[in-house]
């Protein structure tokens, strides 16, 4: 996309606007102001220095995973070249392309983010927003940047936490412990189906996990856009979750939730084996893709014996290679 | 309970001068001016187990009215004038998801009072709080858990949902001030053991908004601030 020279400094001033404290913001515009109209600026300029000072220092924000260091002045060149065409140059999700995509941009301005490896209600760690650079979002119009170096990356995510001032007020959540995987057994299976009963995740997800359960119509994000819930059963070997592919991601996502969303945090009310059992079950639900949970389902019979609620039929996911996934 | 008033808090009023000087109180009553929008009806036939829980028609409660145009649910507050507040009450508030619905619809708390929520119901609900200024956060309760005990650190009105079931909604009014009731069906409130001085009264509701006035207690008496909030149709 072109963003011309005067969008670029109409940006940065929106961007200024909305990164220092509104104290320091407006000490600017009056400074500006003051300039402009050859008042006497200068004492306005000494009592506005300390503060603008304090939120130029807000702005030298850094990122670190592994070696790598992130910096925002950097990361702020990258932003307004990839990034501001759909967060906008506020970084409000607000861009000149969000009308037109369906999930929304994500809004950095309120700092809540769908793939953490915290609890929810916590910030994510640098290394997850990094991920979620890299990785992208399946199911929605942010690709993987991949096209960019680590370091890119990592400058995107320090200036990403210009947006909100909570990343100088709170830390990130402590992130949640995934025991070792136990071996996948028609048991855990039969126990993950028992489990997606009882948590009644097919109330969202359906019985058969296409994403067309029960309350899926009704389905909003915290800024009440219409959002759909993950539809397990589309796709095939390629099939990604919102949050990564492995089963650890799986894990890690309904123990934290997706928050900003409707899907919640499980991890007050399932614990740490049986979340592997549910991993194992949703496994299944993907049934045009290959995986060790498929291949020991077909071994057993490809059916899973679990008794569903009344009026509810108990979810039976095929395991051959036969589905139109969409 | 709507019946009743509801008083919260008054612990942290142990150590008050209120006990020194003589204390004023503050009440009156709520009322609406034209005709509130007709709550709609809730179809909750998609969850039987909370269906058969109510044998009269539910509908949704954005304003709940009393006979005499009185206002219940609107949470009165000293929002300016309060003396300084000692830290939150030990004792827990306590929202229940019940029939697929909370209660009470608008829960009151202070910053860092236990909040907790319990899952009277045999289906799950997630408790979704909306909050800007605290932290969103987002649970899963499934039926027969324990209540989740959760904290707000700032003052808020938070729209609380439930993903699972869209027409739960309810309100957490997260304040600074020890001193505030929330109007039942009489419309009427009270706020007692308020020291001398000058107050601001805010009188919040959820879908007509905030009013405000002064009021001015100059020792052991009992003013009256009654409070009109113009009804939307729609």
């Amino acid at each position: 996309m072109f963003v011309l020279e005067s969008q670029i400094s109409a940006i940065d001033e929106n961007r200024s606007r909305a990164a220092v404290n509104r104290q320091a913001s407006s000490c600017l515009q009056r400074f500006r102001w003051g300039t402009f109209m050859k008042a006497a600026s200068k004492r306005l300029a000494a009592s506005c220095a300390l503060t603008v000072t304090m939120a130029l220092l807000s702005f030298a924000q850094e990122a670190h995973v592994g070696d790598l260091t992130g910096h925002a002045a950097e990361g702020k060149k990258h932003y307004r070249r990839y990034c501001v065409g759909c967060h906008g140059p506020l970084g409000d999700g607000n861009g000149e392309n969000a009308q037109w995509i369906d999930p929304k941009p994500r809004d950095f301005t309120a700092a809540t983010f769908k793939c953490r490896s915290t609890p929810t209600g916590t910030l994510p760690t640098d290394q997850d927003l990094y991920n979620s650079v890299g990785r992208g979002f399946t199911n929605s119009n942010m690709p993987h940047w991949d096209a960019l170096t680590d370091q890119n990356r990592i400058d995107l995510v320090a200036f990403i936490k210009t947006f909100s001032p909570r990343w100088q007020s709170e830390k990130p959540g402590d992130p949640i412990k995934i025991p070792s995987e136990p071996p996948v057994t028609m048991q855990s299976i039969t126990h993950g189906a028992e489990l997606f009963q009882k948590m009644e995740c097919w109330k969202c997800h359906g019985q058969q996990g296409r994403g067309d359960g029960p309350s899926a119509a009704t389905l909003t994000d915290s800024k009440d856009n219409p959002i759909r819930p993950y539809n397990f059963a589309a796709g095939g070997d390629d099939s990604r979750f919102k949050c990564g592919v492995t089963n650890q991601d799986v894990y890690r996502i309904f123990m934290t939730g997706l928050d900003g969303t409707p899907m919640p945090s499980f991890a007050d009310v399932i614990q740490p084996n049986d979340a592997w059992d549910l991993v194992h079950f949703l496994r299944t639900l993907q049934t045009n893709r290959h995986s060790r949970e498929n291949e020991v389902l077909k071994a057993a019979g490809g059916k899973i014996p679990v008794k569903a609620p009344d009026a509810n039929p108990p979810a039976q996911p095929e395991n051959k290679n036969s589905g139109s996934g969409n | 309970m709507r019946t009743k008033l509801v008083f919260v808090a008054l612990l942290a009023f142990m150590v008050s001068p209120a006990l020194l000087f003589g204390a004023g109180t503050v009440s009156g009553k709520i009322t609406y001016t034209g005709t509130p929008a007709k709550q709609k009806p809730i179809d909750m036939s998609k969850e039987p187990s909370c269906a058969k829980q109510h044998t009269t028609p539910i509908t949704t409660e954005t304003v709940v009215t009393g006979a005499n145009n009185t206002l219940a649910n609107v949470v009165v507050y000293i929002s300016a004038g309060a003396p300084d507040e000692s830290s939150a009450p030990a004792q827990a508030v306590t929202f229940t998801q019940k029939g697929c619905q909370y209660i009470p619809h608008v829960l009151a708390m202070r910053p860092g009072q236990e909040l907790k929520v319990v899952n009277a119901d045999q289906t799950s609900h997630n408790i979704h709080p909306l909050a800007k200024i605290n932290r969103e956060w987002n649970k899963s309760q499934p039926p027969g858990t324990p209540p989740l005990s959760e904290k707000f650190d700032k003052e808020e009105f938070i729209p609380v949902k439930c993903n699972v079931h869209p027409w739960m909604h309810g309100y957490f009014a997260v304040l600074k001030t020890s001193h505030y009731a929330i109007s039942g069906d009489t419309g009427t409130f009270s706020l007692p053991n308020l020291p001398p001085g000058k107050y601001t009264l805010t009188a919040w509701q959820e879908d007509y908004g905030t009013q405000t006035q002064d009021v001015t207690i100059s020792g052991n008496e009992t003013k009256t601030v009654d409070f009109s909030f113009k009804a939307k149709p729609y």
